[in-house]
């Protein structure tokens, strides 16, 4: 079987994987971070989304080993010191979520999304870019507040 | 999910070697469409062979001419200043592709090469009058979609590049399935450098096809007004729980009268 190496949060990790292993598998069950989640797995929804060097992807759509060599942040990578980053504070703030489900990926998603499109965002364009994510419970309206609030603090 | 042996070659001729070699073998470019299917039972190959290791990816506009390797992402097309500013309509067409995790990872080859009957990209290779390039020839774009996820490439040939000519004027309006996100109907309107019109439709038909009585109505006089009563037999275009036949029809000609009022 094939072994992978990768960067996660930061840290050296490598494992054995069979070829079709997704890369959310290996975080998962690999690495044992479940904050990623799998809420479809047909690629629609958007709560495995993770950074594979800096960039926003769909984890259950992605094969492991062909991360080989990459930095992947996940949510468990975004407190430093204890201390939330600060989108996941304007989330906790602006009650941007309730069962919590979608929330790892719509916080990874958002961060890619300021990344991308700086810190002064406008409602019309936070609900455009959510189009990969899917939340069950809010209605939106909080998360999309939040991450506006979010980018504004980054 | 079934299992299969990963493949990462450095040089396409080595991916192709490897495809020789396997029992049934699958190229993946950026795997958004790939992936799924496997998921699915749709496809069961017994070796991946990942053309990410090409490094083919880029878009480079000289003259008069966009060239868009075949491992560009469509969020790297979409941001790219150059096509900004040469073809707005294909740079428009590339943002509004699936969301931003998907333009993230699927690529122009791997969109063209799947030949999804509602994928975006068909449109704008046909509407310019694209050429594909592959390891072996290059393939004109009115040649390369032969039907629904059917094209002219040979089971072991590789998308190299796609070459756009840069039109006077297009543009690209899409009527998305506001689940899937891809095209119920999407039009590319172009007025080539020669003044020719071309008028593509995909999403709405078994694969991507041009409305000729709309391009000689437009050559006549570039403006809406030209096609309004121009319209597309609903008898051979798709019906499905999204659309029936008839209002997929009624689409081509709203959205061909946006994309000429849009076209720059
Ligand atoms: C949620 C979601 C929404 C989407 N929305 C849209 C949309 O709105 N519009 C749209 O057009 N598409 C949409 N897509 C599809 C997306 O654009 C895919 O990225 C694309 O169709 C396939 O590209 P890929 O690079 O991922 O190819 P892959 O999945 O890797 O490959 C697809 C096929 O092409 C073959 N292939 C790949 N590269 C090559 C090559 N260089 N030469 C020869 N054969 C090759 C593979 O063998 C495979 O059969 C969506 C996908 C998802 C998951
Ligand atoms: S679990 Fe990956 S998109 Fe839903
Ligand atoms: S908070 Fe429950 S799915 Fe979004």
């Amino acid at each position: 079987m094939p072994i992978v190496s990768m960067k996660v949060n930061g840290k050296e990790v490598s494992g054995e994987v069979e070829g079709r292993t997704l890369l959310v598998e290996f975080i998962r069950e690999g690495l044992g971070l479940t904050g990623t989640h799998v809420g479809c797995d047909t690629s629609q929804c958007g709560a495995c989304v993770v950074h594979v060097d800096g960039k926003a992807i769909k984890s259950c759509t992605a094969l492991a080993v062909a991360c080989e060599g990459a930095e992947v942040t996940t949510i468990e990578g975004l407190a430093k010191n204890g201390t939330l980053h600060p989108m996941q504070e304007a989330f906790r703030e602006n009650h941007g979520l309730q069962c919590g489900f979608c929330t790892p990926g719509m916080i990874m998603a958002a961060i890619d999304l300021v990344n991308r499109k700086g810190k002064k965002l406008d409602e019309a364009t936070v609900r455009h870019e959510l189009e990969g994510n899917i939340c069950r419970c809010t209605g939106y309206h909080n998360i999309v507040k939040a991450i506006q609030d979010g980018a504004s603090r980054m | 999910m079934e299992n299969f042996t990963y493949h990462r070659p450095h040089h396409a001729t080595d991916a192709v070697k490897l495809m020789k070699a396997a029992k049934d073998g699958k190229f993946m470019s950026g795997g958004m469409t790939l992936l799924p299917a496997i998921k699915h039972g749709l496809a069961s190959p017994s070796d991946i062979i990942d053309l990410g290791g090409l490094k083919h990816a880029g878009v480079a506009v000289s003259g008069s001419v966009v060239t868009i390797k075949a491992g560009t992402t469509h969020a790297a097309v979409a941001d790219d200043a150059g096509l900004k500013k040469a073809i707005p309509g294909l740079s428009k067409l590339a943002g509004g592709i699936g969301d931003p995790h998907v333009r993230n990872c699927g690529t122009i080859g791997g969109s063209i090469a799947n030949a999804d009957p509602a994928a975006d990209y068909p449109a704008a290779v046909v509407g310019l009058a694209a050429t594909v390039h592959t390891d072996q020839r290059k393939i004109a774009g009115d040649k390369f979609f032969t039907g629904m996820f059917e094209t002219a490439l040979k089971p072991d040939e590789i998308i190299t590049a796609v070459e756009f000519p840069m039109p006077k004027r297009s543009a690209y309006v899409k009527f998305p399935n506001p689940a899937s996100l891809y095209a119920m109907v999407g039009v590319f309107v172009a007025e080539l450098a020669d003044g020719s019109v071309r008028v593509a439709v995909t999403g709405a038909g078994p694969s991507v096809f041009r409305v000729p009585d709309m391009e000689k109505a437009l050559e006549k006089g570039f403006s809406p007004d030209s096609i309004s009563g121009v319209t597309v037999k609903a008898d051979d275009l798709n019906s499905d729980i999204h659309a029936s036949s008839a209002y997929r029809a009624h689409l081509v000609n709203v959205l061909a009268r946006r994309a000429v009022e849009q076209a720059k």
